[in-house]
């Protein structure tokens, strides 16, 4: 059945002289806009976006073309960001890295994203028991070594990309479900839900029209903060050598072989570094800008 | 208190059997057995070894077999160092893994939570902004990062401090403790600004100040209390933390302790390594969670109220 | 010399709006053993004024100026190390929300004894002697007891007596009181306000008591400063500013006072007479509501049930206004919500024009749920902050099939006029309205289904008093205009008085009375009634002096 309530286009004609009102979203843009290193870092992780996504067509030298006459040098003109011992180019393999680690990153977010969601929507919204057991369920596996397991699943079944995106999706979920859950919870205590009830709408016409709207707002911040969280675990893992495996690349791949060599060829760890540094820095400043522009508390002050 | 604290020790059990349960099966469902890397042993050889360590038996049997060894504190025998039991190599990386957790615990603790209440006590001045983007370094500069770089400045080109080991030589475990603790403390001083901007907003803060209090008792006996909150409930999460961090940190500095052993186990398929580790660590961080709840319940006098009137 | 001479006091706060003037150049002196009550409406400046004195504003301000000279020496010109030795010691402040201004993680004692130790140095054994013998003096039963307990172990009039005890430990000179008694029901407002007085008596301290409720203040002020917009507009000795008052905002306030029984009907209609012989529109029978407490434990058997609403039974009818009555835990609103439904109901019956709400599926329900409204306490959360006036209004339109795409706007446009808001502000959010006109988007939103029965839980507490005074005739045009029956839920008798056409009182869960507006307020039958209607304070000096004498004579202060 398709709903009636969707009639926000028939008002532009008829009502002519309206003062325009500021949603709480575009009061939030507004400050964000002021944010000057929240907009930075969102102008960093779209251009590492866009650069990840072009790399097979922009990348100046191929994947593994090898020079080993070359070996390994420090930057040049040739090789912005120097080569690697076996004269492979840095920059192509930071921007091929780049591909995995942002991949993943992005994809083990939304795994958790949904399943968080989901968890902490029926938990909250249900109530009572269902509430209570669903929320001990997760305080359980919080309890669990959930770091060990990743490492142990990694090995046991092999590393296998798909593999991890469930991995880390599994582990990051639990917190998403707590904060959707804590939102629901006292979202459904404030008067405009009961309000809705009231007037007769349906249940789900009051999740889609009066909860989701408004439990968005945590929900993307924390996304936001968990997204290099994922980032670091995998690179955490690649650099054990229990997460992506070679011929595939990640930064921290390319980190634990820079460590290996640092003393002699630093760029080999400085440059993966800097770049895995500098997305981790871009993710947070945004999450702390958003957190900042969409908290109401600071609207209020 | 007490029967709280024995309730919870008895949910603890159900978490652990899950544990050891889950990490058996899985260990058991791994393709290739702790010997097939070595592919010059003989058949017949590698039928012994598998009667040794009881992998001849069906799998429930070897489940029931090796809980009953767990249960006696019997971890069994290492596949990969023949003649070492599990218990033994634990025991021994066992206390050089707890004093690097311990110090890097202090370094986190005492850098970070200063570090967020002098910031959150005059927010949104130098006071604020410089430990503040400090932490943000540290957030964003993981212990794989960090550690290679302090190793670097410190160890390699300074020449001021030893760049591995433990317990050697003297100062070698300044820079192992750094590299894992300073991570924490980046989370603890956000985390404790957050905490102590909330409590000093509240209402009984300015009741403080109303009756005349010196504004460092109002800070540290009315403020701290309540902005530690949130910084006690992280402690659970940030030693499961410490201890996996442990593995890069022991990597790095090649340092003989638990964390490096498992990344070895894990390496080798040393199934009996592997099991007892995994074990011991969740032992560890189910009993330090535990530990972070009542630490939280018992500065909180309504937490401890509830817990009265449930009984 | 008074006490405290203020003179020509200036706070502005720099705001990213621009300035602020909370305070914008106010002079008051209180002498020894008088009161002074500062009164005005949120936002008059009147506690900014105050805690600009001791510097205990939250942020920094731009400017802080003028003179205060207490005792002769300025408070505007001290070091903060002269003023902490003033905080606490000889001018001491009750702040007020007793629920948030004490530390909830340290005993009542050791917040009582800080105080004694910071500025007289005397030993923590003598100062808790000192604070049990306080609390014993406030009337706290077993202080020796009591000493170690924490804030949360005490019910709200309990911590307000704690915070008087503290604030009166060191024997301050000057008690300044914030609204000490807002947030706490009627009658422990009286034995609050009782106890300051004769506190006060007996130490012949100077008070400055600030309150937004003229009522209050006329039997326990001297002296009467208005404020409006960071101004004084108006001081005097109390009887001058009740009885011969100059100002017309004084006047607007005095006026926005309800008092009085629900004046008569305009309309030339029967409908007095009619109302008492209609049939019920709603009839309630042995209505019970229990909550269970989950949070001791999901599995435990003896889980504690809370008896909210407990066996209660009523009729409404058609076209009239019942107003509802309690104290804060008395099931007021459960028994509201029960009634629509909003909570699950445990046993008896909800029967709205012949149907029984109590079991109908959700098919069911949806029509009936058209057909009766409610309106909720806060404006601030009970509107979508997501949505517009045009979105809040529309939906239940477009919902229930009332309008159509094509003529929505034009019904939102009307039922904007209904409840007096501009066509213009059609498309902005709730977070750009105040509280009053927010509270009228939530008006609309309840009769826009075109109701039988409205549910109005507490629609105006939450509002400034002329505020609330056009809301309620807001409401009584509305109920007219529409002839609508309604519920109107409160807890302020006066307000009831003034718009119900019967009573019903309600005390731990139970209906205790119910009775037409007049003859309940002549002649109270339950003892519980008569507590309620002594204890509500008149804005009338003269009878509030004379009602507190027979209250002390009574003994009604426990």
């Amino acid at each position: 059945m398709s709903d009636p309530v969707l009639a926000e286009g028939a008002i532009k004609k008829s009502v002519p002289q309206t003062e325009k009102g500021t949603s709480l979203w575009q009061d939030a843009w507004l400050r964000l806009r002021k944010n000057t290193f929240a907009l930075l870092g969102l102008g960093v992780i779209v251009f590492f976006c866009i650069i990840a996504l072009l790399t097979p067509y922009i990348a100046p030298y191929g994947y593994e073309q090898q020079n080993l006459m070359l070996g390994a040098v420090p930057p040049s003109a040739e090789h912005w960001l120097g080569t690697d011992i076996f004269g492979r180019d840095m920059l192509t393999r930071i921007m091929y890295g780049s591909r995995v680690s942002l991949m993943v990153g992005f994809i083990a977010t939304g795994v958790a994203l949904i399943i968080g969601v989901l968890w902490g929507t029926i938990a909250g919204y249900a109530g009572g028991r269902v509430d209570a057991v669903m929320m001990r369920l997760v305080d359980i596996l919080y309890a669990l070594p959930f770091m060990i397991f990743i490492v142990l699943l990694m090995v046991v079944f092999g590393r296998n990309i798909l593999l991890l995106f469930l991995a880390i999706g599994a582990v990051e979920w639990l917190t998403m479900a707590r904060i959707v859950r804590g939102q629901v919870l006292s979202l459904r205590r404030q008067e405009f839900i009961e309000a809705a009830v009231s007037l007769g709408l349906s249940r789900w016409t009051i999740i889609r029209r009066h909860l989701i709207p408004n439990t968005l707002g945590p929900v993307i911040v924390y996304t936001t903060l968990t997204i290099p969280s994922v980032m670091l675990l995998e690179a955490f893992l690649s650099f054990l050598g229990l997460g992506i495996q070679p011929p595939q690349s990640s930064w921290g791949l390319l980190i634990s072989y820079g460590v290996e060599t640092m003393e002699e060829y630093p760029w080999l760890l400085l440059f993966p570094g800097l770049a895995l540094s500098i997305t981790l820095f871009a993710l947070n400043f945004l999450g702390d800008g958003l957190r900042d522009a969409l908290d109401p508390r600071a609207s209020r002050n | 208190m007490f029967r709280f604290i024995v309730s919870r020790l008895l949910q603890a059990i159900p978490v652990l059997l899950v544990v050891i349960t889950a990490t058996f099966f899985l260990v058991r469902a791994a393709p290739g057995g702790p010997f097939s890397a070595e592919k010059t042993v003989a058949p017949e050889v590698i039928k012994a070894l598998e009667a040794q360590y009881k992998l001849d038996q069906p799998v429930w049997q070897q489940y029931l077999s090796y809980l009953n060894d767990l249960a006696h504190g019997d971890f069994g025998p290492s596949f990969r160092y023949p003649g070492r039991s599990v218990d033994e190599l634990i025991a021994g990386g066992l206390p050089i893994t707890a004093e690097l957790a311990f110090y890097a615990m202090l370094v986190a603790i005492i850098i970070g939570v200063s570090a967020g209440v002098l910031a959150a006590l005059k927010p949104n001045t130098p006071q604020d902004y410089v430990p503040m983007s400090a932490a943000m370094i540290g957030i964003c500069m993981p212990s794989f990062l960090m550690g290679p770089l302090l190793v670097l400045i410190f160890g390699i080109w300074l020449e001021w401090l030893p760049v591995s080991g433990w317990g050697d030589l003297p100062g070698d475990k300044i820079l192992p403790a750094i590299t894992l603790g300073s991570g924490y403390a980046a989370f603890l001083a956000r985390l404790s600004r957050g905490g102590m901007l909330e409590v000093m907003s509240q209402d009984y803060i300015r009741t403080a100040r109303a009756k005349g209090l010196p504004e460092w008792v109002v800070v540290l006996k009315h403020g701290l209390r309540g902005g530690l909150i949130p910084v006690i409930a992280f402690l659970g999460p940030a030693f499961a933390g410490l201890l996996s961090g442990s593995f890069v940190v022991e990597t790095i500095f090649q340092i003989p302790g638990l964390g490096r052993f498992y990344v070895q186990a894990a390496f080798n398929r040393d199934y009996t390594m592997i099991l007892g580790t995994t074990v011991f660590f969740a032992t560890l961080i189910v009993l330090f969670n535990l530990l972070s709840d009542i630490i939280a319940v018992w500065i909180n006098p309504k937490l401890r109220h509830q817990l009265r009137e449930g009984k | 010399m008074p006490l405290l001479e203020v003179d020509n006091l200036t706070t502005h706060f720099h705001t990213r709006e621009g300035v602020v003037k909370a305070v914008d150049g106010i002079s008051f002196c209180v002498n020894r053993g008088e009161t002074l009550a500062i009164v005005g409406e949120s936002g008059s400046g009147k506690s900014v004024a105050c805690y600009s004195l001791l510097k205990l504003i939250p942020q920094p301000p731009g400017i802080i100026a003028g003179s205060a000279l207490f005792e002769g020496n300025d408070l505007l010109q001290a070091d903060d190390k002269t003023l902490q030795k003033i905080r606490g010691n000889d001018i001491a402040i009750i702040f007020q929300d007793p629920m948030t201004c004490l530390n909830p993680y340290l005993t009542v004692g050791e917040q009582l004894i800080e105080p004694l130790i910071y500025h007289r140095n005397i030993s923590r054994k003598d100062a808790t002697y000192r604070a049990i013998e306080i609390l014993g003096e406030v009337g706290i039963v077993e202080p020796e007891k009591r000493v170690g307990s924490y804030p949360h172990e005490f019910s709200g009039g309990m911590r307000q007596r704690v915070m008087i005890a503290m604030a009166l430990i060191t024997e301050p000179k000057l008690l300044i009181c914030d609204e000490p008694t807002t947030a706490l029901d009627v009658t422990i407002q009286a034995q609050i306000l009782e106890l300051v007085k004769v506190l006060q008596r007996k130490r012949n301290i100077a008070v400055i008591f600030i309150s937004h409720d003229l009522a209050v203040v006329a039997g326990i002020a001297d002296n009467v400063a208005v404020m409006k917009d960071g101004l004084i507009v108006e001081q005097g000795p109390v009887d001058d500013i009740f009885y011969h008052t100059q100002h017309d905002y004084t006047k607007k306030l005095l006026a926005s006072i309800p008092e009085g029984a629900k004046p008569p009907p305009n309309s030339p209609l029967p409908a007095n007479t009619s109302i008492t012989e209609n049939k019920p529109l709603l009839s309630i029978s042995h209505l019970k509501t229990h909550f269970h407490d989950y949070s001791s434990g999901w599995l435990k058997r003896n889980q504690k049930v809370i008896k909210a609403v407990d066996d209660v039974s009523l009729n409404i009818k058609q076209g009239e206004i019942l107003g509802l009555v309690g104290e804060s835990g008395s099931g007021k609103s459960t028994l509201g919500r029960s009634i629509l439904q909003l909570v699950p109901v445990t046993s008896g019956s909800v029967v709205f024009d012949g149907t029984d709400l109590t079991n109908l599926s959700p098919a069911r329900m949806k029509p009936m749920r058209r057909r009766m409204q409610m309106i909720f306490q806060d404006p601030y959360a009970s509107l979508n902050p997501r949505m517009t006036v045009f979105d809040t209004l529309a939906e239940p339109l477009l919902y229930h099939g009332l309008a159509t795409r094509k003529n929505v706007t034009e019904q939102v446009l009307a039922l904007m006029d209904d409840v007096g808001l501009a066509h213009a502000a059609i498309r902005k959010y709730p977070h750009e309205f105040s509280g009053g006109q927010r509270q009228r988007i939530a008006v609309g939103r309840a009769i826009s289904t075109k109701p039988e029965l409205v549910i109005a839980d507490e629609p105006v507490s939450a509002l400034d008093v002329t505020i609330q005074a056009q809301i309620l005739d807001l409401i009584l045009e509305l109920v007219e205009k529409h002839n609508l029956t309604m519920l109107f839920i409160s807890h302020d008798l006066s307000v009831v008085r003034y718009i119900a056409d019967r009573i019903a009182v309600m005390h731990h869960g139970k209906l205790v009375e119910t009775g037409s507006t007049e003859s309940l307020f002549a002649a109270p039958q339950h003892e519980y009634t008569k507590r309620l209607l002594s204890a509500i304070p008149v804005a009338d000096p003269a009878r509030e002096r004379k009602r507190q004498v027979e209250l002390t004579q009574l003994g009604v202060d426990n």
